[in-house]
């Protein structure tokens, strides 16, 4: 792979940032798009805006099209059966809201369990927690040892004949644990027990086969792999879907409307009331394409060697504690310098041109379990360089001496 | 002093700095070497939650004079609390309630107070204000 032509592709690298060239280390919280996903948005409003699954006119009729032409691109990407099992959403939030919600006005009664785990992101246990004070149900959580790794034997006692769904992340966004999810999935299974995997930070990192995984649910944004924010999935599998009642009410989800009573339509357009980001779903095919087009092998080995590099620098710079330190790490590295808030680490660095982030990531139950107020955390893209992992490493090092 | 004169007078200082360094290394001082609040005040009714730092704020009206402490657990938030103070403490609640922060944005600060900034400095200056609009309320009905 060649980085400098593939930095070209991403016009806001070249962005000054306080002065100094930005070294954009905060593609966890959400990744630059390349030019063509930005073509694909304006290609649209500037030749096709129209909208879809309404109109006899033909401008509507080629929006339609290509609008479901990304859902068979999605169920290609996640090697879904149907492309009925493919669901737009406005992102993984909404996505796993949409699960919560309709799932267990389907599944869930009072008693029954919902497990997470402790190094969930807010988005995966908010939704849920509403959904237990609503069904009064429980909510089970699957704790963490130091390393950042999933009990699993914690977990194999939490499931039971209560359990009725178990949501977890595929990669922690805090910590950049790589959860093992097919374990989890069959332990889940064995005992009948349908699983959501949360992979807003998977879906980047790694190739996604829901088949072979055997999910029930798996759902991410478009806005962490290159896409557009404002696009999301929801794969589910069809037996699940259909028993669903509808999350939103409102046009498109509608088979007929009386008001002695309305009928829903079919999966996937049930669940997708009102009308979609067009653009942004076009240009999270644009992103598809994208990164099909340097494959994840490609991605994969690249990222890995800059966790490994990054990992080993980091240490060598003294006085940091590293939070999380699982067998297997995609995406986030999450540090502290010792005896300094986050914050102050986060507000130099930007100074120097370095975007990261600090606080709580959205996870606050994992900074709880490490008695922390927050982390300072980078994360890596397909873009990022070892050069400017080296720049990060030497500007920490001023901030070192300048906060100690 | 007036705020105007105290902000003034902060501008002044800051102009001196050649670069950002000198600029956070002298907040970074103010924040280590002001002792701002007593342990035993850092409770949590004093708490101004921010995403990324916390501070914490009291206020107490002495001879008809403001008297704030506050503090921060980050070193360049408690830098940034420390000049607020310098700028709102010794005053009468009526000029505190009524007076406009100028000098954040002279010296290059601003996106510290920006709303989006959760860092708690904005929700302490309203609880400020708010601390002063009591003063002034209760020294009126005196």
């Amino acid at each position: 792979m060649n980085l400098t032509n593939l930095r070209k592709d991403f016009p806001i690298l070249n962005e000054k940032v306080n002065n100094k060239p930005l070294v954009y280390l905060d593609n966890a919280a959400t990744t630059q798009k390349p030019l063509c996903v930005i073509e694909a948005m304006s290609n649209y409003y500037l030749h096709l805006n129209s909208n879809v699954h309404r109109g006899v006119h033909t401008l509507s009729q080629q929006a339609t099209t290509e609008f479901e032409h990304v859902r068979k691109s999605v169920q290609t990407f996640l090697n879904s059966k149907e492309q009925e099992e493919i669901i737009f959403t406005r992102g993984t939030t909404e996505s796993i809201n949409l699960v919560a919600s309709s799932f267990s006005e389907a599944f869930i009664k009072e008693g029954d369990e919902i497990i997470v785990s402790e190094l969930e992101h807010h988005s995966n246990i908010v939704p849920w927690q509403i959904i237990a004070q609503r069904k009064k149900a429980i909510l089970r959580v699957i704790p963490f040892n130091d390393n950042g790794e999933l009990d699993l034997n914690v977990y194999k006692t939490l499931l039971n004949e209560k359990t009725k769904i178990v949501s977890v992340a595929h990669v922690s966004n805090a910590l950049g644990t790589v959860n093992p999810i097919k374990e989890i999935i069959t332990l889940a299974h064995n005992k009948n027990i349908p699983v959501l995997i949360d992979g807003a930070q998977g879906v980047p990192h790694y190739k996604i086969d829901v088949q072979d995984l055997d999910c029930d649910f798996y759902c991410f944004s478009g806005h962490k792999l290159y896409a557009p924010m404002g696009v999301g999935i929801v794969y589910g599998k069809r037996k699940f879907l259909e028993a669903m009642p509808p999350y939103h009410g409102g046009g498109e989800m509608i088979k007929e409307v009386r008001f002695s009573g309305t009928t829903f339509n079919e999966i996937p357009y049930k669940f997708e009331a009102g009308t979609p980001s067009v653009a942004d779903v076009l240009g999270l095919k644009a992103a598809i394409d994208y990164v099909n087009s340097i494959g994840f092998e490609t991605i994969q080995k690249h990222e890995d060697e800059l966790m490994q590099y990054t990992t080993k620098k980091l240490l060598e710079v003294g006085d940091i504690t590293i939070y999380g330190n699982a067998k297997q790490k995609a995406g986030s590295l999450s540090f502290n310098l010792n005896g300094v808030h986050p914050f102050d680490v986060g507000t130099l660095l930007d100074q120097l041109g370095i975007a990261i982030r600090t606080g709580h990531h959205c996870a606050q139950p994992v900074m709880q379990h490490y008695d922390i107020v927050g982390t300072a955390r980078v994360s890596f893209a397909i873009y990022t360089t070892k050069e400017e992992i080296d720049y990060f490493i030497e500007s920490l090092k001023r901030v070192k001496q300048i906060l100690l | 002093m007036t705020i105007k004169e105290i902000q003034d007078q902060i501008i002044e200082e800051f102009s001196s700095f050649e670069d950002w360094m000198d600029k956070y290394n002298y907040l970074i001082e103010l924040g280590r070497d002001c002792p701002i609040i007593e342990e035993k005040d850092k409770k949590e009714t004093n708490i101004i939650k921010g995403c990324q730092s916390r501070v914490w704020v009291s206020a107490e009206l002495i001879d008809g004079k403001m008297d704030i402490k506050a503090d921060s657990d980050a070193v360049i938030t408690k830098g940034i609390v420390t000049l607020l103070l310098r700028v709102f403490n010794n005053q009468p609640p009526q000029e505190v309630y009524d007076s406009e922060l100028y000098f954040i944005d002279e010296i290059g600060l601003s996106t510290h107070l920006s709303p989006t900034r959760s860092n708690g400095l904005v929700a302490m200056v309203k609880q400020i204000k708010l601390y002063a609009l009591a003063f002034t309320l209760k020294n009126s009905a005196l």
